[in-house]
């Protein structure tokens, strides 16, 4: 039986990957042309918030990455260091500034849509606190991998500050519900139907979360390639200089 | 006491340098390893010391018996000789650091701030260090530098009674200390290039 | 360890003002903040607990750096890795020593600078009281932070940039004490949690630590 661990193989990596590309990027601009046109056009206004609930097509897929990104980096942070493959730390490196797009598409269409219901582009509030404050976790870890020249180091060191940087993260969460109880409306989807929004909204959202999802997947697929080749010219650049 | 290398493979910054380095060393026993600048010397050592993983290969020998001694000597410039010395000797748990300012003709300096000292005799007080740390089996890189020739046969006294008491010795040096040791040259054991960097993966070349 | 810590604190104190940096920093931030927000005493009192807190934060953020830096130039840092302690428990040890030469200072001066703010008088008590309980985990993550950059050419401002964020729970459970004490509410939470933060961090961050220092050693 195949071994989930064979992908761990740059070769294995690099053949799965060049065939799954155009896949998972039809796919996805599939889904988020499908999900985002009928969101905006084909969903009533709601009654409180008018039109500028839309914005959610972006604000909520978005923002669920920007987390799902950090929780990809801190699993293969884990693989890279009890299995030590090196696919997996540099998808690690790859997915981080992706991830740290996300954030900042979170925060952005947040203010936009803060600015009309709450009259302001930015509060204080728990939640868009540790946007910002996850913000700065990616800017550390990418910092961190930018200054370290030798791979392997850098991939040890950037790992173990995903690992405590995931437990401060979660400790910070907690501190900022405690510092603010904030203006934030409640998480937008739950297992809880009551909760829920109305179908009408909620069938877009899940297209355009699947969208965004895949895209994820597409680019983390597409800069992890870009990594592996950088991590060959460097193994290339060392053997010249040994001879 | 007994250092037991087999078939040994040392990297610097993922990339094998040597391999295949093997040899017994016994109490009472010195070697010296010679080869050109950059051959992997203090990369080999550094590996012995437990500083870094050998990539493969095995190493066996008595737990916490070496004691590592660098280019660099770890000398606190603010502290005096006997306050650095004394440190060292409280961190391996030894007692009486006056034997190894005696070996090493520092008893005069040994109120001196360390930042006073000339380089010779900064040297001198890093290689009193392994004298208070008691270890049977001292690693050196290049011990010898900057010291004048009545320091040099000081070391080499040094180095005989430590022989003499059942220690051992692994030096990396290019001058003559006096001493009866066996040498061993790692340049045949220079690694060659391989398909991959070594570390783990053959994929990345 | 004992000889370890002595040392550090010996080298502290020898190391020709560093002790005092921090501070003189500390004053220098605190005396700064007037300035800015103007003379108002009413909002001086109301900021107080959050400006001392963050004044003590960047000062002791000031002399992260050199707690594995010295070391690792002057290859101290090898041998004591070579050494017969355990890398964790030199870790845990120099950010003992650290929190001694920085944080202790910094918990006993923060109510003199108090006056200058005018912090409400039930909250000196609590100022010193949440300095204390959390500025040893601000040692501790400072470590951690130093051990990962010790050895990078510019490796201040990245520690900065790691550690920051990393200081915000302990920063809002003690700058929250510290306003809860001088308003005369109930202080028992944000002091059990501040305290869990503390012990957590001492319990669990010198492995990683020890960890990174392996890895920059090898």
């Amino acid at each position: 039986m195949a071994s989930v661990w064979e992908f761990a193989n740059p070769r294995k990596f690099m053949a799965v990957s060049d065939r799954a590309l155009p896949w998972l990027f039809t796919l996805a601009g599939a889904a988020l042309a499908i999900g985002l046109v009928w969101g905006f056009f084909f969903t009533p206004d709601d009654f409180r918030q008018g039109s500028t609930v839309k914005i959610i097509y972006l604000h909520v897929p978005s923002a669920m990455m920007a987390i799902n990104a950090w929780i990809m980096m801190l699993l293969a942070s884990l693989i890279w260091i009890v299995r030590r493959h090196h696919v997996s730390a540099l998808a690690a490196k790859a997915a981080a500034p992706i991830g740290v797009t996300f954030t900042v598409i979170a925060l952005a269409t947040g203010a936009i849509w803060g600015q009309p219901m709450w009259g302001t582009w930015w509060a204080w509030d728990p939640r868009l606190t540790s946007f910002l404050i996850l913000f700065l976790f990616y800017l550390g870890y990418m910092a961190l991998w930018q200054a370290i020249e030798d791979p392997d180091t850098a991939a040890d060191l950037t790992s173990v500050l995903c690992l405590v940087g995931s437990v401060f993260a979660v400790i910070s969460r907690y501190a900022l519900i405690f510092w603010n109880q904030g203006l934030h409306q409640g998480a937008t989807l739950s297992l809880d139907k009551e909760e829920n929004i109305a179908d009408v909204f909620y069938f877009p959202l899940l297209v355009c979360i699947a969208g965004f999802v895949l895209l994820f997947i597409a680019l983390v697929f597409y800069r992890t390639r870009t990594e592996i080749r950088a991590r060959r010219l460097y193994a290339i650049g060392l053997k010249e200089r040994m001879v | 006491m007994e250092l037991k290398v087999a078939d040994l493979t040392v990297a610097r910054g993922g990339v094998p340098v040597l391999e295949g380095v093997g040899f017994t060393l016994r109490g009472g026993e010195a070697l010296i390893l010679r080869g050109p600048n950059g051959s992997g010397k203090t990369t080999l050592l550094r590996t012995l010391a437990g500083l870094q993983p050998p990539l493969e290969g095995s190493v066996s020998m008595p737990a916490e018996a070496v004691a590592y001694a660098g280019h660099a000597d770890g000398i606190k410039p603010t502290l005096t000789v006997a306050e650095n010395l004394r440190f060292w000797a409280a961190i391996y748990g030894t007692h009486g650091i006056a034997d190894a300012l005696a070996a090493f003709d520092l008893a005069a300096l040994q109120t001196r701030p360390a930042q006073n000292l000339s380089a010779g005799q900064k040297r001198r007080l890093g290689l009193a260090r392994l004298a208070v740390t008691g270890r049977p089996l001292w690693m050196l890189d290049e011990p010898t530098v900057s010291l004048d020739t009545a320091s040099v046969s000081r070391f080499g006294a040094a180095l005989k009674a430590h022989l003499a008491g059942g220690g051992a010795a692994l030096i990396a040096t290019h001058i003559d200390l006096g001493i009866a040791a066996q040498v061993l040259d790692v340049t045949p054991f220079r690694a060659r290039p391989r398909a991959g960097t070594g570390a783990f993966d053959e994929a990345f070349a | 360890m004992l000889a370890l810590f002595t040392r550090d604190l010996r080298l502290a104190i020898r190391a020709g003002g560093g002790f005092g940096l921090a501070l003189a920093f500390f004053l220098i931030v605190t005396a700064l903040v007037p300035f800015g927000v103007g003379p108002d005493t009413g909002v001086l009192t109301r900021i107080a607990p959050g400006i001392l807190w963050v004044g003590a934060l960047l000062a002791c953020l000031l002399s992260l750096d050199r707690i594995f830096a010295l070391d690792y130039e002057d290859g101290s840092l090898d041998l004591l890795a070579t050494a017969p302690i355990p890398l964790e428990a030199v870790v845990a040890t120099k950010a003992a020593a650290h929190w001694v030469t920085t944080g202790l200072p910094l918990t006993l001066a923060a109510p003199l600078l108090g006056v200058l703010l005018n912090l409400a008088p039930g909250g000196y008590l609590w100022l010193t009281i949440s300095l204390a309980a959390g500025t040893p985990a601000l040692s501790i993550i400072g470590t951690f932070g130093a051990a990962l950059t010790v050895g990078l050419k510019r490796g201040g401002l990245l520690l900065s940039l790691l550690v920051l964020p990393l200081y915000v729970p302990t920063l809002i459970f003690g700058a929250e004490l510290t306003r809860r004490g001088a308003e005369g509410q109930a202080v028992e939470t944000p002091l059990a949690l501040i305290a869990g933060i503390t012990l957590g961090a001492a319990a669990l961050l010198p492995f990683a630590a020890a960890a990174a220092l392996r890895v920059n050693l090898r």
